[in-house]
């Protein structure tokens, strides 16, 4: 019985945490504007939105691994997922969810698109260092 | 020797370890962190020895099984520790460190006493009983203390976006932590899958840390209402 109900609190606890964790990655991310040439290749111009988010994480993964945003990425890839659950499961039965959902997708999509930046960046100094070299 | 996927994990999560405290040094962020920052440093010399012995006697072994639980106990305990730490940060204002302190203690004393409570009737081993059973309630003591100080993070308006990912992620990995305990504890049988479930959660913490130190500045601020998965 007090197994079960750590379980149910422990479930509980780690959605809002997890969520919130995922908002908190993504916040971080939100105010960092998108270079013109990532505007291009994502087409990401105004708002992004959830559709072009496995586009933006297969040209991510186009660009040589960064280890310090490894984490952040997939935990942002298991958000998505999970909005795509709610989205397809119990936004049906509550309206307003999709909404929110909807942009909670978009935002993951931005985040992906900042983190392409970051890689592209990153290549691109290498690349210089190389030359140096 | 132990197989080849738990040396992978075991690897990837010293290394991960070892990545928060060179972040931390890097970012001069050590000091400000110091218990977090000693718990990851402790964390890698455990690591490096359950290794040495796993690799010379095996797993199951009692040198391995008695080396695991204590030391689990012990780093439980430091990373309780180090929670209080996070929380003078987010009182720091209001100068309630002495208290925090002593409410931390109280309560790890009351957790032990708890824990005595539980396995004061096994006669057989008894000491390691008590470990496992501390250890077992300090990650569920844990989650609920990171859910209160999240709590208050969103009352009090806490900005601070490093601290704020700090907890986040400890929340997450008490919870999936105290989850793996109660699944194993209602279905005995499923532990030879959920126990390697443990060193994958192991991994995310140490992640979540280095991405925090490495990435966000200490003056990054974020408002944390929006954070909040019930809007405020």
């Amino acid at each position: 019985m007090m197994a079960a109900i750590i379980l149910v609190c422990s479930v509980v606890f780690l959605l809002q945490f997890f969520v919130s964790y995922c908002r908190s990655l993504i916040a971080a991310s939100i105010k960092h504007p998108l270079s013109a040439e990532v505007q291009d290749v994502t087409g990401i111009t105004n708002s992004a939105t959830g559709e072009d988010f496995a586009r933006v994480v297969q040209l991510l993964q186009l660009c040589p691994d960064r280890p310090e945003d490894r984490s952040g990425i997939q935990a942002i890839g298991a958000y998505f997922g999970l909005l795509g659950f709610v989205r397809s499961s119990i936004a049906k039965l509550v309206p307003s969810l999709l909404k929110w959902t909807e942009t909670e997708r978009g935002q993951c999509t931005y985040f992906a698109a900042v983190a392409l930046e970051r890689r592209i960046a990153f290549s691109r100094d290498m690349f210089a260092q190389q030359l140096e070299n | 020797m132990p197989g080849p996927l738990v040396s992978v994990l075991w690897f990837v999560g010293v290394f991960c370890e070892a990545g928060v405290v060179v972040c931390a040094l890097k970012k001069r962020a050590f000091r400000r962190y110091l218990l977090l920052n000693l718990y990851m440093a402790a964390t890698v010399v455990v690591e490096l020895v359950r290794y040495k012995i796993l690799s010379e006697y095996g797993n199951p072994s009692p040198q391995f099984s008695y080396f695991y639980f204590y030391s689990d106990a012990i780093l439980t305990i430091f990373l309780y520790l180090a929670l209080a730490t996070l929380y003078v940060h987010v009182f720091s204002e209001m100068n309630a460190e002495r208290y925090v302190k002593m409410g931390a203690l109280l309560l790890l004393a009351g957790t032990a006493l708890f824990s005595y409570g539980v396995v004061q009737q096994s006669a057989a081993k008894f000491v390691t009983h008590f470990v496992i059973e501390l250890s077992q309630n300090l990650y569920f003591v844990g989650l609920v203390l990171t859910y209160v100080l999240w709590g208050a993070i969103l009352k009090l308006r806490e900005t601070r976006t490093r601290l704020i990912q700090l907890v986040l992620s400890l929340g997450v990995y008490f919870s999936l932590l105290a989850a793996n305990y109660a699944v194993r504890n209602l279905y005995p049988s499923l532990s030879s899958v959920f126990i390697p479930l443990v060193q994958l959660c192991g991994i995310f913490l140490p992640m979540a840390w280095a991405y925090a130190f490495w990435r966000l500045p200490e003056e990054a601020r974020l408002v944390p209402a929006r954070l909040a998965v019930i809007p405020r």
